[in-house]
């Protein structure tokens, strides 16, 4: 088959590698017709995240058609038109039981603070991920949600991880009525979690970047107010001023390890790896939130030590929350908020390229070219299938 | 904050009524929250109610998934999988490609002996990541692939959409090559 195959950081290309095999007997293979590239993937492909080995395939988020199920698969059916969660989950462990799919306990030798991830280097588990043909999918009952027949499979690629993540962080933000919520970062889960800030009641949205298109892009999108932080001397003083010196409810962090915005942070954390990824929005998050107020972090940091101002959010009184998204939790709702036209995710989506294309796809989000918001990779056998069905209708 | 109103309408005039009798009024408690037009936002306000928000609260039991409460059989192991120290126990399910090998393998099994705690074992595994790479790179050309580094790094869409950013490095990296070339030179010729 045809696959994403990572060689080292900034580098990638699409390679022919043996299809996957079914080697549990609650696997499915799945091939894939749609697979998106992750902001999250952008710390991999930047060689950020502890064991990323050569010729990994990445890919958390795609939809696609079982093609084989394994001998104890009773619910899934070879020919289903599923959604995979990024999350691979068994749905019995200790933590599943209480729906915290993120966190299970089963699929993961090779960590004990992370559960499984679809192409998310070994210490998730060391799945090959879906920028691929074809993808191996443990626990093929529990994990893939069958796609409703009226949900377009563009929305459905987004509900695999950036629309629930945007929820999730919302959701810990636990925003009340007309709270001020700030978000930091404007890409799709930061876009995804101010317009789920609204969902939630807030009565002021405010996202914090500094790429004048993904600006523009949210403030059409979530009808937000924004900051580019680039015009901005400093960001606490900034957000007091804009609430009467008391600071915003709730801030997001959906930037995580590679923010930008801090020459020291950048130095210690992605040039010299001697932190787990810069925490320049840790920092704004802790400080610019009010006293009392919530901090919500969805960006992913590596697995190291980060200088987080831990003594600001004891003095303030803060609850900070974070988790990696339980996706299976929030899909029956937010499949709820697409149908009733509350939210429209494949709106995000601005550039569809071929598997084939993959190195350039990176390069593209990776460099911020094109203005470019969320990528959909496309593989060969799925645009073969469409080419067949479009024959078949003339 | 206390949200003493029910009813979006009550907002409304709530915020119209701080306007007219300016700061002691109830919108001066709600320090630098302007009046939003929440009808104009779509599906302002849906999972207002906490019970319509999926994952609360945060740890839910029982769950309301489907699934066994029974551990999942053990997935057949055909080749090494390293174990974190903290969690000594094969899972039942696991990813199976690019198991350790070479001096990166080497490398990653001794990371394995420490903890996750431990910062040498995260050290260890970047370390051993770098070392993958060049041996990426030997096992290209063992099987007669010369990687086209430039293509792997997306240097058609740099042209594409970013051609002067890629016309600028190169003359930065051919002036920095032309001045090394003539350092060198000139030491040679004296
Ligand atoms: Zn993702
Ligand atoms: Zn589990």
């Amino acid at each position: 088959m045809l696959a994403m195959n990572y060689r080292g950081p900034y580098r990638v290309r699409a390679d022919h590698k043996p299809d996957p095999v079914i080697e549990h007997p609650g696997d499915a293979i799945v091939r894939v017709t749609r697979a998106c590239i992750c902001g999250s993937d952008l710390h991999l492909y930047h060689g950020l995240v502890p064991d990323t080995r050569v010729g990994t395939t990445f890919g958390h988020e795609f939809v696609g058609i079982v093609e084989e199920v394994g001998s104890a698969v009773t619910k899934l059916k070879v020919g289903d038109h599923v959604l995979v969660p990024f999350n691979v989950f068994c749905g019995s462990c200790f933590f599943c039981q209480r729906e915290l799919y993120g966190n299970c306990h089963n699929t993961n030798p090779q960590a004990s603070a992370v559960g499984g991830i679809y192409g998310y280097s070994h210490t998730a588990g060391g799945y090959d991920g879906g920028q691929a043909e074809f993808v191996r999918v443990p626990m093929a009952d529990v994990g893939p949600t069958v796609i409703p027949p009226d949900l377009h499979e563009d929305d459905a690629v987004l509900l695999t991880d950036a629309l629930p993540t945007g929820y999730q962080a919302a959701e810990m933000g636990d925003i009340a009525e007309g709270d001020t919520v700030v978000v930091f970062g404007a890409g799709p889960v930061g876009i995804f979690a101010a317009k789920s800030a609204w969902l939630m009641g807030a009565g002021r949205v405010i996202v914090v970047d500094h790429v004048e298109y993904r600006l523009d892009f949210v403030r059409r999108y979530a009808q937000c107010e924004v900051i580019n932080f680039r015009e901005v001397d400093d960001m606490a003083l900034h957000i007091k001023k804009m609430t009467d010196w008391l600071g915003a409810d709730v801030c997001i962090d959906a930037v995580g390890c590679e923010a930008a915005g801090n020459a020291m942070q950048t130095i210690t954390g992605p040039y010299t790896l001697m932190q787990a990824g810069s925490a320049t929005v840790l920092h704004w998050c802790i400080n610019s939130v009010r006293k009392g107020g919530n901090v919500s972090i969805v960006g992913v940091y590596g697995p190291t030590f980060n200088a987080v101002p831990i003594g600001n959010a004891l003095n303030k009184g803060l609850t900070l929350r974070m988790n990696q998204a339980s996706v299976k939790r929030h899909l029956p709702r937010l499949i709820e908020h697409i149908q009733a036209g509350r939210i429209d995710p494949k709106q995000i989506i601005t550039h569809r390229v071929p598997l084939e294309e993959v190195a350039d796809a990176y390069h593209i989000f990776s460099s911020k070219l094109d203005n470019c918001i969320k990528t959909v990779l496309i593989p060969p056998s799925a645009r073969q299938t469409r080419a067949v069905a479009a024959t078949a209708l003339n | 904050m206390n949200h003493t109103h029910d009813h979006e309408h009550d907002h409304k005039h709530a915020h119209e009524h701080a306007h007219e009798h300016g700061r002691n009024d109830l919108a001066v408690f709600q320090h630098g929250r302007p009046p939003v037009d929440r009808s104009a936002i779509q599906g302002w306000g849906a999972d207002l109610d906490r019970k319509n928000r999926p994952a609360y609260p945060m740890e839910r039991m029982p769950q309301r998934l489907d699934a066994p409460l029974t551990q999942p059989d053990p997935q057949a192991q055909h080749v090494e999988v390293l174990v974190s120290p903290e969690r000594p126990h094969m899972t039942p399910l696991f990813g199976s490609p690019q198991p350790p090998s070479g001096l990166s393998g080497v490398l990653r099994r001794a990371a394995f002996k420490t903890t996750e705690n431990d910062i040498r074992h995260w050290l260890l595994l970047l370390l051993a990541d770098r070392v993958n790479v060049v041996e990426g790179l030997a096992e290209d050309l063992a099987r007669g692939h010369v990687p086209n580094i430039f293509a792997e790094m997306g240097i058609k869409a740099e042209w594409e959409h970013n051609r002067m950013g890629l016309v600028k490095k190169a003359a930065v990296v051919a002036a920095v090559a032309g001045v090394g070339y003539y350092l060198l030179k000139r030491r040679n010729d004296h």
